[in-house]
C-alpha cells in the first residue's frame, strides 16, 4: 500500500485536513485509490527525530538490541534515534558504525543514526578517526563520548575544530570528572538527608562554560547532551545571545521529576545527569520553550533487570524513554501552556534533525516531504505498564503513572510501522 | 511502631520515648545474675553484616540472645558492587529461611530500604553508608538520659565528619524529635550541602559552641579524609575540632562528653577526655544492649496484633 489519505489530521495542531501520501513523500491530494485512515481528532506530527538513544547494540543485546530499540522508538513516534557509540566495542571506528547502521536498515523500524564516539574507546586520550565515521556509509555527523566528559580542554577544541572539515557537531556530555567522583543523584537538601555522594550543578555548568567559550572561540558548532540545571540554562543564554553556535537537548525525565523521587532509594530513578530540583525543572521547561534548549531528546538507557535491582550506588545510571517520551513533552510542556504542537513538532523533530544534519527527516508536512508522520490522539490517557513496553529493558521510571497523550500511528517513508497503536 | 526500623526520621516521639522506656526496664535485667528473657523464644533474628563492625554486630547479638531469639550470624565483607552474591538474592534465601528480623549492616546508602521490598520480616537499620544508624541515636538518647536526666531542651553539639556521618544523621533528627536543641559543629569541608534544612544549627567554631553545651558528642574523623583535601593535616583538624583537656574545661560543669566508638585518640579525642569522669563512652557500649533489646522486643514480640 503505497499512498495514504488520513482523514481530518489536524497537522501541528492545525484545522483539521486530509493529509495524504504517495510513493512515500507528501502529496498535495490524495491519488485514486489511497488507503482511506480516519484520523478525526488526530494530531499529525512530522516523525519524531531522537538525538540520544542508547540501543546497546553491539554488547549488551540482554539490555537492548538494534531491533528491540528502533521497534520502541516507533511505538514513541521516532522515525530516527540516534544510536550512542558506548557500545562494545565502542562505537569509534567506520567498521562499528557501519554495523550498527546496518542493523538498522534490517531491522526497518526507523532509521539508524550511529553517533561516532570523540576519542578512541571513549577513553578521552586520542581523536578517533572522525572523518573514516563521517564518510562511511553511515554518514556519522554527530560525535560524542556520552557517558564521559571530554574533559581534556585541547582534545575537545581540536575535536570541535577537526569536525568542522565535514559539518559534524560535538556532543558533550558536561560533567567534570573530579567533581563527580563516586556521584549517585543531586547534591543538595536530599543527597544530604540520604547519605548519598552529590552531583553538584557545578560539575555540569562549568564544562558548559568552558565548551561554549571553546566553540565560539573556534568558530565551532557544539551541542550538549542532557542540561539537568538552572545555571547551565543561564549559561546556554548568554552564550546564544553571543552568538556561539550552541545547541542543547533535554532529556524528558528532566522535564517532569525531581531528585525527591531517589528518597525511595529505588535505582529506577538514578540516572546521570540526575534527577534535579523543582526549580531546575521549571527553568529547563521555560528554556524548552523559548528555545535556548533546541530539543528534547530521551537518553533512552536500556539496562538489564539485576543492574537495577541492588543497591542505590551499585546500580546502573540510566532510564528508558523512547516509548513515554512524546506523553511526558505533552505533561511538562503542553498541559502546561508552554508548547503548542507546532512547538512539540519543533522541539522533537525539526531542530533535532537539523542538529543531526538529517535532510530526510524533520520537514514540515507539505507537499514533496519525506512520508515520516506520527499520528497522536491527545486526548487519550494511558497508565504506563513496563511488562507492555517493547523496549528489552523495563527500567522506566514512570510504572504505573498515567500520562496523556498516545502514539496512534507511526509512518515511516508512507509505510506505517506502527499503526492502530501496535507495532505492524 | 513501623514494622522496620530504617531511620530514626520514621519514629515519632512516642515511638522513640516507648524504645527508651523499654530499654530503662530490660536494663535492670543486665544487673541481675539471669540475664535472659524467654520473650523471643522460637523466634530467629539474622545479623546480616556486609562491613566489619564487631561492636554493633556483638551488642545485637547479645540483645537477640537474652529475648531468646534463635541468632544467625551472616557477615561477609563487600557486597554485590564487589560481585559477589547480589543483596536481593541474599534476601530472597533470608526470606527462605523465615528471617523474622534481619539486622542489617551495609557500606551502601539505602541498602536496609531495599532489603525491606524483598524480605517479609522486620528489618533493622544497623547502619547504612552515610545515611543512618538509627539504634546509635537511640543508645546516646538513653545514655543522655540516664546521667542527665532528660532530653527535652538539652543542647547536644554533634562535632566532627558530619557529611560522611550516619551518627550524625541520626541523631540529628531523634534528638529533634525528642525535643533537644542539636548544633552540628565542623570545617565546612565537613558538613553536606543542604545541611541548612536539617533540623539544627550549624556552626564551624567549636570553642563558640562548647561553654553552652549539656553534651558534647565527638565523631570519628578518618585521617584518609585528607587525601580528599577536607581538611589540611590531621594536627590542623585537631586543633581546630578536635576535643582536649583546655577545650573540655570551658564546658559547663554537668555537661558530657559522648563518642560512638571507635575513637580515634588523639585526633578528635584527646585520651584524658575520653577517660575523663565526663566521658560516656564505656556507658554507651553498655546501654546499646538495653536499647537493641528494645527495639528487637517492639518489632517482634510486643506487639503482633
Amino acid at each position: 500500500m503505497s499512498a495514504w489519505v488520513f482523514r481530518g489530521a489536524r497537522v501541528c495542531g492545525g484545522p483539521p485536513t486530509d493529509l495524504a501520501f504517495a510513493d512515500g513523500r507528501v502529496v498535495a491530494e490524495a491519488p485514486v485509490g489511497a488507503q482511506v485512515y480516519d484520523a478525526d481528532g488526530l494530531i499529525a506530527l512530522p516523525g519524531l527525530v531522537d538525538l540520544h538513544t542508547h540501543l546497546r547494540e553491539p554488547g549488551r543485546e540482554d539490555a537492548e538490541t538494534v531491533e528491540t530499540g528502533t521497534r520502541a522508538a516507533a511505538l514513541g513516534g521516532f522515525t530516527a534515534v540516534h544510536a550512542m557509540a558506548n557500545t562494545d566495542p565502542v562505537a569509534d571506528t567506520a567498521g562499528v558504525v557501519e554495523q550498527v547502521w546496518r542493523l538498522g536498515q534490517v531491522a526497518g523500524h526507523c532509521d539508524v543514526h550511529p553517533v561516532g564516539a570523540v576519542t578512541v574507546g571513549l577513553g578521552g586520550q586520542q581523536l578517533a578517526e572522525l572523518g573514516a565515521m563521517a564518510d562511511s556509509a553511515a554518514r556519522v555527523r554527530v560525535f560524542s563520548d556520552d557517558g564521559h566528559c571530554v574533559d581534556d580542554a585541547v582534545l575537545m577544541r581540536r575535536a570541535l575544530e577537526y569536525v568542522r572539515a565535514f559539518d559534524g557537531v560535538i556532543a558533550q556530555h558536561a560533567q567534570e570528572p573530579r567533581l563527580t567522583e563516586d556521584a549517585q543523584m543531586n547534591e543538595g537538601v536530599i543527597s544530604a538527608q540520604l547519605g548519598l555522594v552529590g552531583w553538584p550543578a557545578a560539575a555540569e555548568e562549568a564544562v558548559i562554560a568552558r565548551d561554549c567559550l571553546l566553540a565560539g572561540h573556534v568558530g565551532s558548532r557544539l551541542h550538549i547532551c542532557h542540561v539537568s540545571t538552572v545555571g547551565s540554562v543561564d549559561i546556554l543564554r548568554w552564550a546564544k545571545a553571543r552568538g556561539i553556535r550552541v545547541t542543547a537537548e533535554v532529556t524528558p525525565h528532566h522535564l517532569l521529576l525531581t531528585d525527591e523521587l531517589a528518597t525511595s532509594y529505588d535505582p529506577v530513578f538514578k540516572v546521570n545527569p540526575p534527577l534535579r530540583t523543582a526549580a531546575d525543572v521549571t527553568a529547563l521547561r521555560d528554556a524548552l520553550a523559548d528555545g535556548t534548549i533546541d530539543a528534547v531528546a530521551t537518553d533512552h538507557a536500556p539496562h538489564a533487570l539485576e543492574d537495577k535491582e541492588t543497591e542505590w550506588a551499585a546500580a546502573a545510571f540510566g532510564m528508558v524513554g523512547l516509548e513515554t517520551a512524546l506523553s511526558v513533552v505533552v505533561a511538562a510542556m503542553v498541559d502546561t501552556g508552554r508548547l503548542d504542537w507546532a512547538g512539540v513538532a519543533d522541539r522533537m523533530s525539526l531542530r533535532p534533525a537539523r542538529i543531526g544534519r538529517l535532510s530526510g527527516q524533520g520537514r514540515p508536512l507539505e507537499p514533496g516531504a519525506p512520508a515520516h508522520v506520527v499520528l497522536v490522539d491527545p486526548a487519550a490517557r494511558r497508565v504506563v505498564d513496563p511488562a507492555a513496553m517493547a523496549s528489552r529493558s523495563r527500567n522506566t521510571p514512570y510504572a504505573g503513572r498515567q500520562l496523556p497523550a498516545a502514539v496512534v500511528a507511526t509512518f515511516l517513508s508512507g509505510r506505517p510501522t506502527v499503526l492502530d497503536g501496535k507495532l505492524t | 511502631m513501623n514494622r522496620h526500623l530504617l531511620s530514626a526520621g520514621d519514629l515519632s516521639r512516642d515511638d522513640a520515648l516507648l524504645i527508651v522506656h523499654t530499654a530503662e526496664e530490660l536494663a535492670r535485667i543486665s544487673d541481675r545474675p539471669i540475664k535472659k528473657l524467654p520473650t523471643l523464644r522460637g523466634r530467629t533474628v539474622v545479623n546480616l553484616f556486609f562491613e566489619d563492625s564487631t561492636r554493633t554486630r556483638l551488642s545485637f547479638e547479645v540483645a537477640a540472645k537474652r529475648l531468646s531469639a534463635d541468632v544467625i550470624n551472616f557477615s561477609t565483607k563487600g557486597s554485590s558492587v564487589s560481585k559477589g552474591e547480589s543483596l536481593k538474592d541474599t534476601a530472597l534465601t533470608l526470606e527462605a529461611m523465615g528471617a523474622d528480623a534481619v539486622v542489617v549492616r551495609h557500606s551502601a546508602s539505602g541498602a536496609p530500604h531495599r532489603l525491606a521490598g524483598w524480605i517479609s520480616g522486620a528489618i533493622v537499620n544497623a547502619g547504612d553508608g552515610t545515611h543512618e544508624h538509627p539504634t546509635q541515636a537511640l543508645l546516646d538518647a538513653f545514655t543522655m538520659r540516664r546521667r542527665l536526666g532528660r532530653l527535652e531542651g538539652l543542647r547536644v553539639a554533634i562535632v566532627g565528619d558530619i557529611l560522611h556521618s550516619r551518627v550524625a544523621r541520626s541523631n540529628v533528627l531523634l534528638l529533634d524529635t525528642l525535643g533537644a536543641e542539636v548544633s552540628v559543629v565542623a570545617p565546612p569541608t565537613l558538613m553536606p550541602v543542604g545541611v541548612g534544612s536539617w533540623p539544627c544549627t550549624v556552626s564551624f567554631d567549636l570553642d563558640a559552641v562548647l561553654p553552652k553545651c549539656d553534651v558534647v558528642m565527638m565523631l570519628r574523623v578518618q585521617r584518609e579524609r585528607m587525601a580528599g583535601a577536607y581538611f589540611p593535616s590531621a594536627r590542623e583538624y585537631s586543633r581546630r575540632y578536635g576535643l582536649d583537656a583546655p577545650r573540655m574545661a570551658t564546658l559547663p560543669d554537668t555537661a558530657i562528653v559522648m563518642h560512638p566508638g571507635p575513637m580515634n585518640r588523639g585526633m578528635e579525642i584527646a585520651a584524658e577526655v575520653a577517660d575523663s569522669v565526663r566521658s560516656t563512652i564505656v556507658e554507651q557500649v553498655a546501654n546499646g544492649v538495653a536499647v537493641r533489646m528494645a527495639v528487637l522486643y517492639l518489632l517482634l514480640g510486643g506487639d503482633s496484633s
